[in-house]
């Protein structure tokens, strides 16, 4: 099946195909990772700026890394240095970006909606990193890339995402990739951070840890996003470890080969015991490494490429 | 004598209970009863033949942005978008720059509107000073100055206590106390109406519980103080209900609908267009039904537009950084027909009521009626014509409409201010024919 998508906006949108598709080209380009040149002409001469008007290390680095291992040239704007503080609208910053000859746009914003708002301005390829609470596709991407590789097929595998629900553009993401590939969806956390709503994606809402973590062959654990909650969303970072915080006694309760996720930036000792995140079924930094993976799968994708370019493709110089 | 003569029209005039073919006769500005066959021979004829005569439409919610947000739109353009939607009196909110909190805002109001208007303009102003919600504006002046009303707009009054002051010295004055009924502490943030939506598109969603919970704080003071407190564009369901068993006691409460929120839904943002976004916001569809349903049975006494200009550059950001609000003035009576009348089977008259003779009651405006004696306000439609609405090409400065480009139904044709036609074929006509 060609890859016929310019954009990559949401996962929402995505066919189950799409997602396999875009898996597929990852473990292809994760083989090409391992060698010991890294770097392929996939997209010499396109040259591909990272917006990003909302704090991310992970997501930048990896992106900026993906466009690199595929020869690309890369500019990285960040809010502070971009004309936005200066009042600079985000179509004008667009627009002036494509005037620049870009050839792809990746977008990290703190208002949901704006890479698709930019998708319609712009000729060229927008790559949503993130959009508020939204959506954040290329890290469902790579979270359900990461599970397949542990557990194959996700069809009917038990899948707890635990925490800030409500603010986490990260679980939208994965919902909708999951739910897609047929996993068993549990979310669950405090009321106030899981609303029932969420039901309405086809997955379970529960306040109850135990049951919820039961058997569970991943736990994707969220961050308690401060930024964005105010005050009235839980009494204290102290009350919630204590209900609803991942330590050894609760990952008992999961299936014994179960994997523990989390998309980072962690907070230690508060969503996650310090201990477990470096345990041994944590898979937490292989996430990152195959960020880069998908990163390139679908920067390459959405510029035009075609899988088979990618398994042929030699190391480059 | 200058004599109109509207001939072969379906005259609807729920004031006077009038619906049927006939005629109307106007004479100096004033509707009457008949001509002589002389005073017809003299009159400037309208054939209205296929169209509905009916009063000059009243909208007591516009938001005209002079004094000082004249990019968006001008008491001028703002009267001439009013009449070309067929609307002879509005009202307009105090939310300009500065705020219409002191008379002399409301007198250069007042002048503007005699020299730029083709429309009759009713100010209002505020209830606090610089509609901060911290201090009473000087209501008494205001209303000497001419204001109709008091509302503080889209900063409702938190205060409890303030809000109790404001319309127990407002009854003083027989002035009704108009409110955005918002409690602020529930929409920090907000940019839609919560609930499924919100949670899809990963917006920050507003309860309609915060709608609720002023509506009836508005209630408890008007039932403890007996002041008439009018609650704007009402948007929640629970609201209508809260608002049905308050009239059912005798209440003195009142309550308005837009035409946005009896048409459309929370359903329609899934591409998050901005022309979508409001504050009320569109709610869910069973709101939307109660909102209808709340017309039908007198809950919700008037259609009001809550025309709100923006222009194209302040609507076209990122949803969460765009100015709440859409005009309304030029298609509020093509979709009030399509869904009161056409989807809901409402009455036509019983529309041109909510639209006119009850709106005008509500803050005690001359206009609304077409018995002889009243100003000749009025408004000549085709409820039949389908049209495409070019906002680009409407007469509101700005064009920040949901309906821009669609196919409407029913039309207007021709408006007629105290005797002069203002608005004809399309065309706004500024100076006496």
């Amino acid at each position: 099946m060609p890859w016929t998508r310019k954009h990559l906006l949401t996962l929402e949108e995505l066919s189950l195909a799409e997602i396999d598709h875009i898996h597929q080209t990852a473990a292809a380009f994760k083989k090409i990772l391992g060698r010991s040149v890294k770097k392929v002409p996939a997209l010499r001469g396109k040259t591909i700026v990272n917006l990003f008007l909302e704090p991310s290390t992970r997501t930048r680095m990896a992106f900026d890394m993906a466009a690199k291992r595929l020869s690309a040239d890369v500019i990285s704007v960040d809010a502070a240095s971009s004309s936005t503080t200066k009042g600079e609208t985000l179509r004008d910053t667009a627009q002036n970006i494509e005037a620049l000859n870009a050839d792809m746009i990746v977008i990290r914003h703190a208002a949901s909606g704006s890479p698709l708002y930019l998708s319609k301005i712009l000729d060229i390829p927008v790559i949503n990193a993130g959009d508020g609470a939204h959506e954040h596709p290329t890290q469902g991407l790579l979270d359900t890339f990461t599970m397949k590789e542990h557990l194959g097929s996700l069809q009917g595998r038990k899948v707890a995402i635990l925490g800030d629900v409500l603010f986490s553009r990260v679980a939208r993401s994965n919902i909708h990739a999951l739910t897609k590939m047929g996993a068993d969806v549990t979310l669950v956390g405090p009321s106030t951070l899981v609303p029932h709503w969420f039901t309405d994606f086809g997955v379970r809402v529960s306040h109850d840890l135990r049951s919820a973590l039961a058997d569970a062959e991943v736990v994707m654990l969220l961050r308690i996003q401060h930024e964005r909650q105010t005050s009235s969303h839980f009494p204290s970072l102290g009350e919630y470890t204590s209900m609803f915080g991942l330590n050894k006694t609760r990952a008992s309760w999961l299936n014994p080969k179960a994997v523990i996720m989390h998309p980072g930036p962690i907070n230690r000792g508060v969503e996650i015991d310090s201990e477990l995140a470096d345990g041994e079924r944590s898979v937490i930094l292989e996430q990152v490494t195959n960020g880069i993976a998908v990163r390139m799968a679908v920067l390459y994708l959405c510029s035009g490429g075609q899988t088979d370019y990618v398994t042929a493709t030699q190391p480059t110089d | 004598m200058a004599h109109l003569w509207i001939s072969n029209a379906r005259v609807i005039d729920p004031a006077s209970g009038r619906d049927g073919q006939g005629d109307l006769f106007v004479t100096d500005g004033r509707v009457v009863e008949s001509f002589s066959d002389a005073q017809k021979q003299q009159a400037q004829k309208i054939d209205a033949h296929g169209l509905v005569a009916c009063p000059g439409l009243v909208d007591v919610h516009v938001h005209l942005r002079e004094p000082g947000q004249t990019h968006k739109e001008t008491i001028q353009s703002g009267s001439h978008a009013a009449a070309a939607g067929g609307f002879t009196t509005i009202v307009s909110m105090p939310n300009t720059s500065p705020v219409a909190d002191n008379a002399g805002t409301i007198q250069l109001m007042k002048d503007t509107a005699r020299r730029d208007a083709v429309v009759h303009i009713y100010p209002t102003g505020c209830i606090t000073v610089g509609q901060k919600g911290q201090a009473l504006a000087p209501i008494g002046s205001l209303k000497r100055a001419g204001v109709v009303a008091i509302t503080d707009d889209g900063d409702c009054v938190q205060n409890n206590e303030l809000m109790r002051r404001a319309v127990e010295y407002a009854k003083m004055f027989d002035l009704p106390v108009m409110d955005h009924c918002q409690d602020t502490s529930l929409t920090q943030g907000a940019v839609m109406n919560e609930g499924v939506m919100s949670t899809r598109l990963g917006l920050r969603g507003w309860p309609n519980c915060a709608e609720d919970i002023i509506v009836s704080r508005n209630i408890i003071l008007s039932t403890y103080t007996g002041a008439h407190i009018h609650l704007q564009h009402i948007s929640s369901r629970n609201s209508v209900e809260i608002i049905r068993r308050a009239k059912a006691r005798g209440i003195k409460i009142t309550a308005e609908a837009t035409p946005h929120h009896m048409a459309l839904t929370e359903d329609a943002l899934s591409t998050y267009d901005t022309h979508l976004k409001m504050n009320p916001p569109l709610r869910t569809e069973a709101d939307r039904k109660e909102i209808i349903a709340g017309l039908r049975d007198g809950t919700l006494d008037i259609i009001a537009t809550d025309h709100a200009p923006h222009t194209d550059y302040e609507k076209d950001k990122e949803f969460d950084f765009a100015p709440n609000g859409i005009i309304g003035l030029e298609t509020a009576l093509s979709i009030s027909l399509d869904v009161l009348v056409n989807q809901n089977g409402f009455s036509l008259p019983f529309v041109i009521d909510l639209l006119t003779r009850k709106p005008a009651e509500l803050l005690k405006l001359p206009a609304g009626t077409l018995a002889p004696g009243a100003p000749a306000d009025i408004c000549l439609f085709d409820p039949e014509e389908s049209w495409t609405y070019d906002a680009k090409n409407g007469f509101s400065k700005s064009r920040n409409s949901p309906w821009h480009g669609q196919t409407l139904k029913g039309r207007v044709r021709t408006t007629i201010v105290a005797g002069r036609v203002v608005f004809s074929n399309g065309k706004i006509i500024t100076s006496p024919a």
